[in-house]
């Protein structure tokens, strides 16, 4: 019994309250910040526990699973809650210069917490209504950071996506009623050993279906992603930013479990329909992004097509497959997040994120350009950069199966990734701008400079570190994808008969 | 619109809401009740008197922001949670003191149970009259 899973629950909880109530001062915005790198330090010590011991449990109240929640961190689960808190702590810094005052005294920072709250609530739970209520949280909370300001765009898009998110909480809420009339229990854990029981399997699938849906829109799967290029391009970047870091990457993750622990019978069925959706998702993303002309507009759509390939590592369902699409997930976060930051600060600098509308970016700010190529080449996935390792793996993946069409795919997909790039590089970074303007870091206040270079700077390394040393990444995902084919340690561990 | 009838019901009305909601948040623990019921029939009679006077007149009645009260809930709730860390349990496993305990008796019982409760009654009272302040502001 440990407290470790819990601790990243309550201190964004805590953090949220005490800087709602400190909005007014600026007290509120470092009271975020504390807490942030507090969330980071206790995500560590989990992470370095399950290292260590393997799975770790807490049951809350004291109630024995199945009946109680059931908090749950393994190896995936560990380190998305590592990866949320770097990625909200770099949010955190960066809305430093860039949220207005106005919008902390709405209740920014409380919110944004609230976020990081649901998210990494959503990655420990260990009881599939749980998951739901996570859902739940985050969907508020990023409704309300998607509105906050209230301009009519934002209005628009927020309204676009709390539409379709309720949709899938409906079809989620759906499929956890199905399953528990079949199976009796939500727990994650107990349902891997109930659903062996169960003989009407064609029900089980319909059930699976319902939450490939689910989680499909969640994860902005083809064809259910119309809400993520309609509402991630209108709030405050640092917004767009850890929404694009990890809230589609929540209903990945929200797939991978599912479709490991619970939905492992019909795999010829309901992975090959994951297969396909995820090839078209990737082709139809990135059709999207070369069809666009704005900075967040290209990489919104980005991220539609990159989800295509964890996805695709998932359905593979190969030890090799998963295990690319846990390196996918977290190299993914991390060079998305940073992408945003890049475009926030374009936008700061010269005006605008309109591709035609700015330039210049690489004569005036070279720094920014250069670090504009490191998540960009990372994204594309050139050598050696993070995102080679992940594409790579799944490509080998695909090959080793013989799927040579959905090999050729994604590696075209890679090559049109590299056009959109280009093509952000040739309106935005070579060219003069048209204004005449000359967009220059210096011309931000020094605080300003450091609160948004920080976190592009930090990422960017990380990035970097991932790519030329990808041997303990490499080796931590295939036991991550190892521990999730064969779940006996998370299931004993949770259900507490332990050796 | 003024009605002479409800200002004056009103009186009478919002002080017997408010002890009932008080009413049945303790009585909760055991029976129909508790904090999430509390906090809306307390909530029911600040919005019987915003319909009977004004939003501000309701908001000076109430003398805090309800948002505060909203996410102080949340954080007594969190706390009454942490509460069993101290001896060694697991997250919000209830602790209970029982006053004046006489053998065989229970007392008064006071647990970390009532005291989440507490915290959600806060949570849902704050969190209603924040929505309806905001909401008949507009009008």
């Amino acid at each position: 019994m440990s407290w470790l899973p819990v601790y990243p629950l309550i201190i964004p909880v805590m953090t949220a309250v005490l800087s709602y109530l400190f909005r007014n001062s600026p007290a509120g915005r470092w009271i975020s910040v504390v807490g942030t790198v507090a969330l980071l330090l206790a995500s560590s010590m989990l992470m370095s526990e399950v290292l260590e011991e393997g799975v770790v449990v807490a049951q809350m109240s004291n109630w024995a699973a199945p009946f109680g929640i059931t908090l749950a961190a393994d190896l995936l689960g560990g380190v998305m809650v590592v990866i949320t808190a770097i990625t909200g702590l770099a949010t955190v810094i960066y809305s430093l210069s860039e949220i207005p005052a106005r919008l902390e005294r709405l209740g920014f920072h409380a919110l944004l917490q609230t976020l990081l709250f649901g998210v990494c609530g959503a990655f420990l739970t260990g009881d599939l209504f749980n998951l739901y209520v996570w859902f739940e949280v985050m969907l508020i909370s990023s409704f309300g950071l998607l509105v906050l300001g209230g301009s009519r765009e934002q209005l628009d898009g927020g309204i676009k996506y709390v539409t379709l998110n309720l949709v899938s909480t409906i079809m989620f809420l759906s499929g956890i009623a199905l399953l528990y009339g079949v199976t009796g229990t939500l727990n994650m854990a107990d349902l891997h050993l109930a659903v062996r029981e169960v003989e009407d399997t064609g029900l089980l699938t319909t059930i699976a279906i319902m939450f490939l849906v689910a989680f499909g829109v969640k994860a902005a799967l083809f064809p259910l992603f119309f809400w993520l290029p309609a509402s991630y391009h209108t709030p405050p970047v640092a917004v767009s930013a850890i929404f694009a870091g990890l809230l589609t990457k929540v209903g990945v993750y929200a797939l991978i479990r599912t479709f490991t622990l619970i939905f492992d019978q019909d795999v010829g069925y309901t992975h090959t329909i994951m297969l396909w959706m995820a090839v078209i998702t990737m082709v139809t993303g990135v059709l999207g992004a070369a069809a666009m002309n704005d900075f967040r507009r290209i990489l919104s759509f980005h991220i539609i097509s990159q989800i295509g390939y964890m996805v695709l590592g998932l359905a593979l369902y190969t030890p090799l497959g998963l295990m690319g699409a846990v390196f996918y997930l977290v190299h993914h976060i991390i060079v998305k997040a940073n992408l945003f930051f890049v475009a926030g600060v374009a936008k700061r600098i010269a005006g605008s994120t309109d591709l035609s509308r700015i330039g210049g970016l690489y004569a005036h700010a070279p720094l920014l350009a250069f670090l504009f190529l490191i998540p960009a080449f990372s994204l594309a996935g050139f050598p050696p950069l993070s995102g080679f390792w992940a594409k790579y793996v799944v490509v080998k993946a695909a090959l080793d199966l013989e799927m040579w069409v959905v090999a050729a795919l994604s590696l075209a997909v890679g090559l049109l990734t590299i056009f959109s790039m280009t093509k952000i590089w040739g309106a935005a970074f070579w060219p003069d701008h048209p204004d005449g303007i000359k967009p220059r870091l210096s011309s931000l206040p020094i605080g300003d400079r450091v609160a948004l270079m920080l976190p592009i700077v930090a990422l960017a390394a990380l990035t970097c570190i991932i790519g030329l040393f990808p041997e303990p990444f490499v080796q931590f995902a295939e036991r991550a994808a190892q521990q999730l084919l064969d779940p006996t340690d998370y299931v004993t561990t949770v259900l507490g008969v332990r050796p | 619109m003024q009605s002479l009838i409800l200002t004056t019901a009103t009186r009478l009305l919002v002080a017997l809401l408010l002890v009932f909601s008080v009413y049945a948040l303790l009585r909760g623990h055991n029976l129909p009740g508790g904090g999430f019921i509390g906090g809306l029939i307390g909530a029911t009679a600040f919005i019987l008197y915003t319909i009977a006077t004004s939003v501000r007149e309701a908001q000076a009645a109430l003398r805090v922001d309800p948002a505060n009260v909203a996410m102080l809930g949340v954080g007594v709730a969190g706390l009454a949670g942490l509460a069993s860390g101290f001896v060694n349990e697991p997250f919000l496993t209830g602790q209970w003191l029982f006053l004046f305990a006489e053998d065989g008796g229970k007392g008064l019982p006071l647990s970390t149970v009532l005291m989440f409760d507490i915290g959600v009654y806060m949570a849902v009272f704050g969190g209603i009259l924040t929505l309806v302040f905001a909401l008949e502001q507009e009008i």
